[in-house]
C-alpha cells in the first residue's frame, strides 16, 4: 500500500476511535443537559471512575482466576457500569437535586465542586501516579494482516459506540421511559401533569449516562494500557466540546461533534503537529462559538414568553 | 345527592406579602360543569396551580375523592400524584410537547398506565406491541372525539391555534381523569370556535361522565355552560351561585364594574 494513503487511514481510524470514545461521554452530557439544563462538569470524573472500576475488578480476577480476558472484560464492564451509575445517581441526588430551582450558576458551581471532590477523592485513595491497565481484549486472528491499520481494541471501541448509539436511539424513540425523557426535557410541570415523575426520569438519565460514561472509560483504559485519577479533567472537557460542537441537548448532535472533534485531532496532530491536539479542539470550539453558538445540529433557542 | 370530587376548605395561597386566595372554600361535585370567574389577578389560575400541585398550598385543606369514595388530601402533593387520582388541566397559555405530533402528545397523557419497558421496545414482544397499539388507537379515538383526527402526524407547534387548544384537552383527557380543570380554553378563539368549543365541553361532560371546572372570562360561554359559578376578586370568594344569582349579585356588579 502506498505509504502515505496508509498513514491517511491510519489517522482516520484513529479519529474514529477517538470520536467514539468522546461520543461515549458526550451522550451523558448532552442528555443531563437536555433534561435539566446542566452542564454536569463531574461527568468526566464519572467516566474515571469506570475506567478505575475495571483496573482493580479487572486485576484481581486476572490473579485470582484463570477466566479468559474477554470474560474478564466482560465481567469488568459491567461492575464499571453499575459502579459508574450508582456514583452518578448519588451525585445528583446529593449536589443538584437540592439546586433544581436555584439559579443554574449555582448548580453549575455545585457541579465544578463535586468534579473536584471525586478526583481528589480517587488520588487519596488511590496514587497519583499513572496505573498501568493490561488490555483485556485479545488480538483476533482475523485482523492481523490489517494490524498496522486498525488493532482489535480500535475495532472493540468503535463496534461498542455503535451498539450503545442504537440502543440509545431505540431507548428514546420507542419506549415509554423515552417518551418521557422528550416530554421532561420540554417541559418539567407539564411532563408532571400528565402523570410523569420526572424525579424517576432524570434519575434514569443519570443512570444511562453514566453508565455509557463507564464503558468509556473501560474502553479507553484498554486501549492506552495507563490511567489515573486526572483522565477524566481532560477527557471530560473534549466531550463537553464535541456536545457543544453538536448542539448541547441534542443526541446526534453529540455524535457528530464527538467525531469531528476525533478526526480533527487526530488529522491536525498527523500532519500539522502532534503537540497541538488539544489546541486544535479548543480552536473548533472557539470557532463554533463564534459562527453557530447553538451548535451543528442544535436548534436555536427561542426565548420563550 | 352525587359524591363531592374536589372539596376546598379554608384554602389561602401567600407569596411573601401578598395574599393572592385568601380563605377559599370551594366544592365541586360528580357530573357538574362549574365556572371560577373573576377580574384579572383575582386569583383563578393561583388556585389551578395548587388544586393541580404545581404550588403548594399555604394554608388550608384540598382533597380528592377517589371515584371508589376515599378522600386524599393532595396539599404538598407532587403534580404526578395529583394526576393518577384523577385531576387534568389545560393551561391559559398553550403548554403543548411542541416537537411531538399531536398523536404523540395525546399518547403521553397514557404514561401512568403503561408498562413497557425498554427490552420490549427493542424485541417488540406481543405484549409490547399489543400495550403501544391499544395506546395510539385511544389516543386516536380521543383525537377524533375532538375533531382534530387529519392532525394525527402533524407536529403539536404546525396547529392552528384553536386546534392547539383542543389538543391541550385531548392530552388531558388521555389521563382519564374525573374532573378536568381548563384555564380559559376559549382564549384567542374566535365567535365559530368557541360556539364549537361550548358544544365540545359539554359532550366531554355527558358522553365521558367527566367533570369540568373552568376559568373563562367569555361571559356568553360562561353562562350558557356552566351549572354553578364561583366568584373571585382580589383573592376572595365574593359569591357563589347558578349564572342567575351571580349575575345578579350585588357584589360581582361592583367587582366587574366598579362602584
Amino acid at each position: 500500500m502506498n505509504p502515505d494513503v496508509k498513514y491517511f487511514l491510519q489517522l482516520v481510524l484513529s479519529g474514529l476511535t477517538k470520536g467514539s470514545i468522546y461520543a461515549l461521554i458526550a451522550l451523558g452530557y448532552t442528555m443531563v443537559y437536555g433534561i435539566i439544563k446542566l452542564i454536569n462538569f463531574a461527568h468526566g470524573e464519572i467516566y474515571m471512575i469506570g475506567a478505575f472500576t475495571a483496573l482493580i475488578i479487572g486485576g484481581v480476577l486476572q490473579i485470582t482466576t484463570e477466566l479468559s480476558p474477554l470474560v474478564i472484560l466482560g465481567i469488568s464492564l459491567v461492575a464499571a457500569v453499575f459502579y459508574s451509575a450508582a456514583y452518578g445517581v448519588t451525585l445528583e441526588k446529593i449536589a443538584y437535586k437540592p439546586l433544581r430551582n436555584a439559579p443554574r450558576l449555582t448548580a453549575l458551581i455545585s457541579a465544578i465542586g463535586m468534579s473536584l471532590i471525586l478526583q481528589n477523592f480517587v488520588l487519596l485513595a488511590q496514587t497519583s501516579d499513572f496505573l498501568p491497565f493490561r488490555s483485556m481484549i485479545p488480538d483476533f486472528s482475523f485482523l492481523i494482516p490489517g494490524k498496522s491499520l486498525l488493532t482489535t481494541t480500535q475495532l472493540v471501541i468503535m463496534v461498542t459506540t455503535f451498539v450503545v448509539m442504537l440502543f440509545l436511539t431505540l431507548l428514546i424513540k420507542f419506549t415509554r421511559m423515552g417518551k418521557a425523557m422528550r416530554a421532561t426535557a420540554q417541559d418539567k410541570v407539564m411532563a408532571q401533569l400528565v402523570g410523569i415523575d420526572i424525579n424517576r426520569v432524570i434519575t434514569f438519565t443519570f443512570v444511562i449516562g453514566s453508565a455509557t460514561a463507564a464503558i468509556g472509560g473501560v474502553l479507553i483504559a484498554n486501549h492506552t494500557g495507563q490511567i489515573n485519577f486526572y483522565i477524566g479533567f481532560l477527557a471530560g472537557i473534549k466531550a463537553f466540546v464535541a456536545a457543544v460542537l453538536g448542539g448541547i441537548g441534542s443526541i446526534p448532535g453529540a455524535v457528530l461533534g464527538s467525531f469531528v472533534l476525533g478526526m480533527t485531532e487526530s488529522l491536525g496532530a498527523g500532519y500539522i503537529s502532534s503537540a497541538y491536539d488539544n489546541a486544535f479542539a479548543f480552536l473548533i470550539l472557539i470557532l463554533i462559538l463564534i459562527f453557530k453558538p447553538s451548535g451543528l445540529l442544535g436548534r436555536n433557542e427561542v426565548e420563550k414568553v | 345527592m352525587s359524591r363531592t370530587i374536589l372539596d376546598i376548605k379554608d384554602f389561602s395561597m401567600v407569596f411573601g406579602g401578598l395574599r393572592a386566595v385568601d380563605h377559599a372554600n370551594m366544592h365541586i361535585d360528580e357530573g357538574e360543569i362549574v365556572a371560577l370567574i373573576g377580574p384579572n389577578g383575582a386569583g383563578k389560575t393561583t388556585l389551578f396551580n395548587c388544586v393541580t400541585g404545581v404550588y403548594t398550598p399555604s394554608e388550608g385543606d384540598i382533597s380528592v375523592v377517589s371515584p371508589l369514595g376515599k378522600s386524599v388530601r393532595t396539599n404538598g402533593l407532587k403534580p404526578n400524584r395529583i394526576t393518577e387520582l384523577g385531576l387534568a388541566r389545560t393551561f391559559q397559555n398553550i403548554r403543548l410537547f411542541s416537537s411531538m405530533t399531536a398523536l404523540e402528545n395525546v399518547m403521553i397523557g397514557r404514561h401512568p398506565k403503561l408498562h413497557a419497558g425498554i427490552f420490549g421496545a427493542i424485541f417488540r414482544d406481543s405484549k409490547t406491541r399489543r400495550e403501544e397499539e391499544a395506546v395510539i388507537e385511544d389516543s386516536l379515538n380521543i383525537l377524533k372525539k375532538l375533531g382534530l383526527e387529519k392532525y394525527a402526524n402533524d407536529s403539536a407547534s404546525s396547529l392552528p391555534y384553536g386546534a392547539q387548544r383542543l389538543l391541550e384537552i385531548a392530552r388531558a383527557m388521555a389521563t382519564e381523569p374525573q374532573l378536568l380543570l381548563l384555564d380559559e380554553p376559549a382564549a384567542g378563539m374566535n365567535p365559530q370556535e368557541t360556539r364549537e368549543l361550548d358544544d365540545t365541553i359539554k359532550r366531554i361532560r355527558d358522553d365521558e361522565g367527566i367533570t369540568i371546572l373552568l376559568i373563562e372570562h367569555d361571559m356568553s360561554l360562561v353562562m350558557s355552560l356552566s351549572e354553578r359559578i364561583y366568584v373571585l376578586d382580589y383573592g376572595k370568594m365574593i359569591a357563589s351561585g347558578t349564572p342567575e344569582e351571580v349575575k345578579s349579585n350585588p357584589a360581582v356588579i361592583k367587582a366587574y364594574l366598579g362602584e
